[in-house]
C-alpha cells in the first residue's frame, strides 16, 4: 500500500508557518501527502492542527515557507481555490447546514442546474437521485432524502460529508477530527470509510488526537506541538507506544523533567502540578 | 448527536418498498412546511371576522382587505428573505419613505419627468440596502445594531432634508408633472374587475411572491439564502459567497422599499416626511407569523404573504366589525404569539418519528 514513488505526491509543504497577529501559530512544518496514503496529524488542543488544515483547505493563506500542489507553488485565498485543486475538507462541524434537507446539503455550493438564464433552476430530481445513490454506496439508506441533515446521527453526518467530498472529485480528503464526537462503534465505521477512500487512491489527511485511531489507518504520522513539528515518521519507523508517548508531550516533557531536577523549584504551583500529572500519565500504561 | 451515539451507522432497516428516497406521508410532509401555522391562523381570523362582521363578505371589502395586506406584503417579501438569510432590517419602515421622498423631491426640484425621480429613488434604495449589507459583513456587527443605526439616520434625513428642500414637512404635489400618469398607472392605479375596484399593487404583490418563492426554492441563490442563514461558516466552507448573498438580500429589501415608496407617492401625490416608523416591526411580525425562524435558515415567502394577509384581515376586520380600532394592536400581538406557538408545536409533532 505504501507508495513513496515521487509521482504520487500531491501536496508538499516545507517550512510552512503562520502568524495570527504577533502570535506564531505554526512554524517549520513539513508535510507530504501522497495518493493512496493516509497522513495522520496528531497533537493536543492548540498544537496548530486546525491552523495547518486551514492553510491546506484555503481558509487562511500561509505566511512563510512553500506549499506546492502537483509540484506548483500555491497560496490559496479561498476554499473555492482549494476545491478547484481537488482538495476537499470534512470539517469537525462537517460544513453541513442542520436545517436544510440532505440533498440540498449534499450539493450546497455546487448545485446542479438546468435551463438557460434567467430561467436557470435547480435540477431537483437529479440532485435527489445522485445524493441518494452516493449515500447508498457508502452504506447509508435514508428513509427520506428530504429530512433535515440535523436529524441524522453523528456518524451518518460524517459519511454525508465524506460522500460529498468524494463525489465532487476530491483527490485529497482532509478529515478534521472525524472521530472526536463519536462512540466506539461509529468511530469504527468512519475509520472504515477512511481506509476505503485511501484504497480508492485518494490522499487522506487525518487529523486526530487519538493515536489508536491514527495507527489503525495511517501510513505516515506527524505530531504537532505548540505550532512545531514534534515528530515526522513513517509507519515502519514507529510503534503505537512511540506515538502515544509523543502525543503525551514527548521531548518537551523530558526536557522539562530535566530542568526541574536541576533548579530549585520556584513558586511554580501550576507548572509543577501539570508536570506531576503528565508524569503519572506516562508511567501508568 | 448524543442520543444516537450508540447506534451503528446505517442501522435503520431498508425501507419496505426498497426505494431509497421514499417519503414521509403527504400529510406529514405538508405539516412540516413553514407556512402551516400561518395558514391555520389565517383561516381562524378569516372565519371569525366573516361571522363577526357581515359587511366584510362583499367583493369590495375583500378587495380592501387584500389591498391592505399587499402594502405590508410587498415589504414582507424582502424582510422574510432577509430573515431566512439570518438578518434583520430595522430601517425597512423609514426606507420606504426615504424612497418616496427622494423620487418626489428630485422630480420636483429638477422639474424633470417623474420617471427621473423614480430611477434616482431606485438607486438610492438599492444603495441604502447595499450600505446596510456592506457595513454588516465588513464590521461583523449584528444586523440589529447596524440597521438600528441606519433607521435613526434615515428618520433624521427624511425630516431634515425635506425641510431643507421644501421648507415644509411634506413634499410638493407632483400630480401635474410629466410622466405622472404612466407612473401612477404602474404603481398605484385601480382596475375594475366585475364592478369592484382592485388596486394593481395586489397583482404586483402576488407576482413578487411567486417570483421570490421560485428563487428561494428552485434556484442556486435560494439554496445559498437558506445556507447563509442556517450556518454561514458551513456555507462559506463549501464555497457559497456568503458576503455577496447577505448584501444582495439587503438590496432586495431596498428594492421592496422602493416599490412600496413609489406606490405611496403615486397614490397620494405628496409624501409626509415623518411616517413609516414602527412599520419595520409589522414586516417582521408578518415574516415570523409566516413561519420564518428569527434565527435564520428556515421560513417561506408564501408564509410571510399569509402573515401579511392576517394583518390585512385583522386591521380591516376590526373596522368592519365596528369595534374600537384600538383593539387592532392587541389582536396583532396575540396573533404573533399564537402563530409562533402553533408553528413550534406543529413542527415538533411532524418531526417526531
Amino acid at each position: 500500500m505504501t507508495n513513496s514513488n515521487g509521482n504520487d505526491t500531491i501536496i508538499e509543504m516545507s517550512d510552512v508557518g503562520k502568524f495570527y497577529g504577533n502570535i506564531r501559530a505554526l512554524a517549520g512544518v513539513n508535510l507530504t501527502v501522497r495518493r493512496g496514503e493516509v497522513t495522520c496529524i496528531l497533537g493536543d488542543n492548540g498544537a496548530g492542527k486546525s491552523t495547518l488544515i486551514k492553510i491546506v483547505s484555503g481558509l487562511h493563506p500561509h505566511d512563510e515557507g512553500t506549499f506546492t500542489v502537483d509540484g506548483k507553488a500555491v497560496t490559496f485565498d479561498s476554499p473555492r481555490e482549494a476545491l478547484a485543486a481537488g482538495i476537499s475538507t470534512v470539517y469537525q462541524d462537517l460544513a453541513l447546514v442542520p436545517l436544510m434537507p440532505v440533498w440540498r446539503n449534499f450539493f450546497l455550493g455546487s448545485e446542479l442546474t438546468k435551463g438557460v438564464w434567467p430561467f436557470r433552476r435547480l435540477d431537483v430530481a437529479r440532485m435527489r437521485r445522485i445524493a441518494g445513490e452516493e449515500l447508498k454506496k457508502m452504506g447509508i439508506e435514508l428513509s427520506d432524502i428530504d429530512q433535515p441533515v440535523g436529524t441524522l446521527s453523528g456518524g451518518q453526518m460524517q459519511v454525508v460529508s465524506i460522500a460529498r467530498a468524494i463525489h465532487f472529485g476530491a483527490r485529497v480528503l482532509i478529515l478534521d477530527e472525524p472521530t472526536a464526537a463519536l462512540g466506539v462503534k461509529q468511530s469504527g465505521v468512519v475509520l472504515k470509510y477512511i481506509a476505503a477512500a485511501r484504497d480508492a487512491g485518494l490522499g487522506v489527511i487525518f487529523i486526530t488526537h487519538n493515536p489508536h485511531h491514527a495507527f489503525l489507518v495511517g501510513n505516515h504520522f506527524a505530531v504537532l506541538n505548540l505550532g512545531n513539528m514534534e515528530l515526522d515518521a513513517k509507519r515502519a519507523d514507529l510503534t503505537l507506544e512511540n506515538l502515544t508517548q509523543h502525543m503525551a508531550g514527548g521531548a518537551a516533557l523530558d526536557a522539562l523533567k530535566h530542568e526541574m531536577r536541576e533548579t530549585e523549584a520556584p513558586d511554580l504551583g501550576a507548572v509543577h502540578q501539570a508536570h506531576q500529572v503528565a508524569e503519572k500519565e506516562l508511567t501508568t500504561p | 448527536m448524543a442520543q444516537t451515539l450508540d447506534q451503528p451507522v446505517a442501522a435503520r432497516p431498508p425501507s419496505p418498498t426498497g426505494s431509497r428516497t421514499n417519503r414521509r406521508s403527504p400529510l406529514r410532509r405538508f405539516l412540516v412546511r413553514p407556512e402551516v401555522g400561518a395558514l391555520i391562523g389565517a383561516l381562524i381570523v378569516i372565519v371569525f371576522f366573516l361571522i363577526e362582521a357581515p359587511t366584510m363578505r362583499g367583493a369590495s371589502a375583500i378587495s380592501t382587505v387584500l389591498y391592505q395586506s399587499s402594502t405590508i406584503g410587498i415589504m414582507a417579501i424582502g424582510v422574510s428573505l432577509l430573515m431566512i438569510g439570518g438578518e434583520f432590517d430595522l430601517s425597512a419602515g423609514v426606507a420606504v419613505l426615504t424612497s418616496a421622498l427622494t423620487a418626489s423631491m428630485v422630480a420636483y426640484q429638477l422639474g424633470a419627468n417623474v420617471w427621473v425621480g423614480v430611477a434616482v429613488a431606485l438607486a438610492v434604495s438599492l444603495g441604502i440596502g447595499a450600505f446596510n449589507g456592506w457595513l454588516l459583513v465588513k464590521t461583523g456587527l449584528p444586523s440589529f445594531l447596524v440597521t438600528l443605526g441606519t433607521f435613526l439616520m434615515l428618520q433624521g434625513i427624511n425630516l431634515a432634508v425635506t425641510r431643507l428642500v421644501t421648507g415644509n414637512v411634506a413634499t410638493n404635489d407632483i400630480s401635474d408633472m410629466s410622466g405622472f400618469n404612466t407612473a401612477k398607472a404602474i404603481f398605484a392605479s385601480t382596475v375594475n374587475i366585475g364592478g369592484t375596484q382592485v388596486n394593481v399593487v395586489i397583482f404586483w404583490w402576488l407576482a413578487f411572491v411567486a417570483l421570490a418563492t421560485w428563487i428561494l426554492l428552485r434556484t442556486k441563490v435560494g439554496n445559498w439564502i437558506f445556507s447563509v442563514g442556517g450556518k454561514k461558516e458551513s456555507a462559506r466552507a463549501v464555497g457559497v459567497p456568503v458576503r455577496g448573498t447577505k448584501i444582495a438580500l439587503f438590496m432586495v429589501v431596498g428594492f421592496c422599499a422602493w416599490f412600496s415608496g413609489m406606490h405611496q407617492l403615486f397614490l397620494f401625490n405628496t409624501v409626509q416626511s415623518g411616517g413609516g416608523i414602527g412599520n419595520e416591526l409589522v414586516y417582521i411580525v408578518a415574516a415570523v407569523v409566516g413561519g420564518c425562524l428569527l434565527t435564520g435558515g428556515y421560513g417561506s415567502v408564501v408564509g410571510a404573504a399569509i402573515g401579511a394577509l392576517i394583518f390585512g384581515v385583522v386591521s380591516q376586520g376590526v373596522v368592519y366589525a365596528g369595534w374600537n380600532p384600538d383593539w387592532f394592536k392587541f389582536f396583532l400581538g396575540a396573533m404573533l404569539l399564537l402563530a409562533t406557538l402553533v408553528n413550534m408545536y406543529v413542527r415538533y409533532q411532524a418531526n417526531r418519528r
